[in-house]
């Protein structure tokens, strides 16, 4: 097998697969075997996409929930990262919060949200505001755990080069302990996007998850589904967007 | 008159103690001995000695201990630019290429990218690694792992290299090859190099002098001058006075090889208990 052709094979491979499972959903559909009236049939959601653009204003509320992921993400990777590279600076933080951080992540968040509509307001602020607590646990938690799984050896490189604390944390502790912050990033991103979701459809103050609640609400299963299928098309955008910025800042480092 | 070669590394009652009241431990105790410039000697012990904290306190990594540690007569008290340090751990960075990873140091120190990476190129050939610049640690074999370590340490031409058991986690061909070419970069450079090892032919085969040291509290206990003809090959392995050398370190080290045993037996009976 050729570079090139290695190189296709599993991206065609992931496109057969879904191509597979859409036109086995199809054949299930068709045949009675998965009611349409809980699924509609692949086609028909296709068929249903430009409705979303002529008739529902897609595009903005797009915008509106990339751009709460967006915000979210940010909030995250600065406080995120911040509080686990505290975490593991001083012990006695981690000896008092870690547990903390841990319960955290097991609560729901989410239930809370008149809380917050109290604090910031029906609208963007609340839904990234409960997004970014609900998803914060994870990214502190997996950078805590890069920096300290990274091994002790690599720090004492730096030092016996004379290196500064910041060029030790810039340079080696940071960079070794990317892999983990990134999986913290990306499962922390996971979390806010449902969280934001879940926040547009309950609250109703636009983007992606309003729009599945009013189609669903009008009974409209197809554009429900491709409504859906945009939502999946913000977290692809940001999971793609967190490997592109992985590569880069490990060439960086 | 002789010129007798002035001391370059002196270190002097040498001690370091961990903990306090009834739980303290004299990891080191009174450790005195020099390094000239272009030897090379090697440190050997049982395991728990005490060699470790020693090439720490040397190379400045730890503080708190009591003597004098000085190189060309300047008192060192932490990290010095005129020491390299190789440590028994895989210590290169993964995620950053060979090149990367020996132009390092240079890196550290502020100098240009071009400059950094010329020079880099020029100790990645010298530890045998030219063609494999651009390959990352994760594809090279554990020796050439090490080597690339070595090659990082030597890049910003540190006086003194000091190295922690650095073949500790390689097998014994690998070990042996790699001896030799540290043996060829110690000709090349006249590179002074401090060895800590638990290994009696790597100590052999490398070293200049011997210092052979007691169980916890870590002593030097005897010194032997390795006379073996340099340059030296590994086929210097099979030579009867390799083999008197290997003999005679042993018999100095079986009796604090012992004690360790014994007291690590007893630490976890009572660990049992």
């Amino acid at each position: 097998m050729s570079a090139r052709a290695s190189k296709l094979a599993p991206i065609a491979t992931g496109l057969a697969t879904i191509l597979a499972v859409i036109v086995l959903l199809e054949i299930l559909i068709g045949i009675d075997v998965i009611d349409r009236f809980l699924m509609p049939p692949p086609s028909d959601v296709f068929v249903a996409l430009p409705r979303l653009f002529t008739d529902e204003n897609v595009v903005p509320r797009f915008f509106v929930t990339a751009g709460e992921t967006l915000a979210a993400g940010l909030l995250l990777s600065i406080f995120g990262i911040a509080g686990g590279a505290l975490l593991f600076r001083f012990v006695i933080l981690r000896r008092s919060f870690e547990t903390w951080v841990a319960a955290l992540a097991a609560a729901p968040i989410v239930l809370s949200y008149p809380l917050f509509l109290v604090i910031a307001g029906r609208g963007s602020a609340t839904v990234v505001l409960v997004a970014f607590l609900a998803a914060l646990p994870a990214v502190i938690l997996k950078t805590l755990e890069g920096f300290s799984q990274t091994p002790g050896v690599y720090a004492l490189v730096g030092k016996s080069l004379n290196a500064s604390r910041w060029q030790i944390f810039s340079k080696v502790m940071f960079p070794a302990a990317l892999p983990s912050i990134f999986v913290g990033l990306r499962l922390g991103l996971l979390v806010a996007m449902l969280n934001i979701v879940g926040m547009e459809f309950l609250i109703n103050t636009g983007g992606l998850g309003q729009l599945v609640n009013e189609l669903s609400e009008r009974y409209d299963l197809a554009a429900t589904y491709a409504a859906i299928l945009c939502v999946i098309l913000v977290s692809v955008l940001f999971f793609t967007a967190t490997e592109w910025l992985e590569r880069r800042l490990r060439r960086v480092a | 008159m002789i010129d007798t070669p002035s001391k370059f590394l002196d270190v002097n009652n040498l001690a370091m103690r961990f903990g306090d009241g009834q739980d303290a431990i004299t990891a080191i105790d009174d450790v005195s001995f020099s390094v000239v410039e272009g030897e090379v000697v090697s440190v050997i012990g049982p395991s728990g000695c005490g060699k470790s904290t020693l090439l720490n306190a040397i190379g400045g990594l730890i503080a708190g201990f009591d003597g004098t540690v000085s190189l060309s007569n300047e008192t060192i008290s932490g990290p010095h630019p005129s020491i390299g340090m190789v440590f028994q751990e895989e210590s290169a960075f993964p995620w950053r290429s060979v090149l990367e990873n020996v132009a390092f140091p240079l890196e550290i120190s502020g100098m240009a990218k071009a400059e950094r990476l010329s020079r880099a190129r020029h100790f990645i050939s010298l530890v045998g690694l030219e063609g494999f610049e651009q390959r990352y640690p994760a594809e090279l074999s554990g020796g050439m792992r090490q080597r690339v370590a070595i090659a990082r340490a030597l890049a910003h031409e540190p006086k003194i290299l000091l190295m922690d058991e650095p073949f500790a986690s390689l097998d014994e061909q690998t070990r042996i090859l790699l001896g030799e070419s540290i043996l060829k970069i110690q000709q090349t450079l006249g590179q002074t190099i401090l060895l800590i090892t638990h290994n009696l032919t790597e100590a052999v085969q490398l070293s200049d002098r011997v210092l052979v040291m007691t169980y916890r509290p870590g002593r030097i206990k005897t010194e032997i001058d390795i006379d073996l003809p340099r340059p030296r090959s590994s086929e210097i392995l099979a030579s009867d006075a390799f083999g008197r050398y290997v003999a005679q370190i042993w018999g100095h080290l079986r009796e604090e090889a012992g004690r360790g045993m014994r007291q690590a037996d007893h630490g976890s009976q009572i660990d049992k208990k």
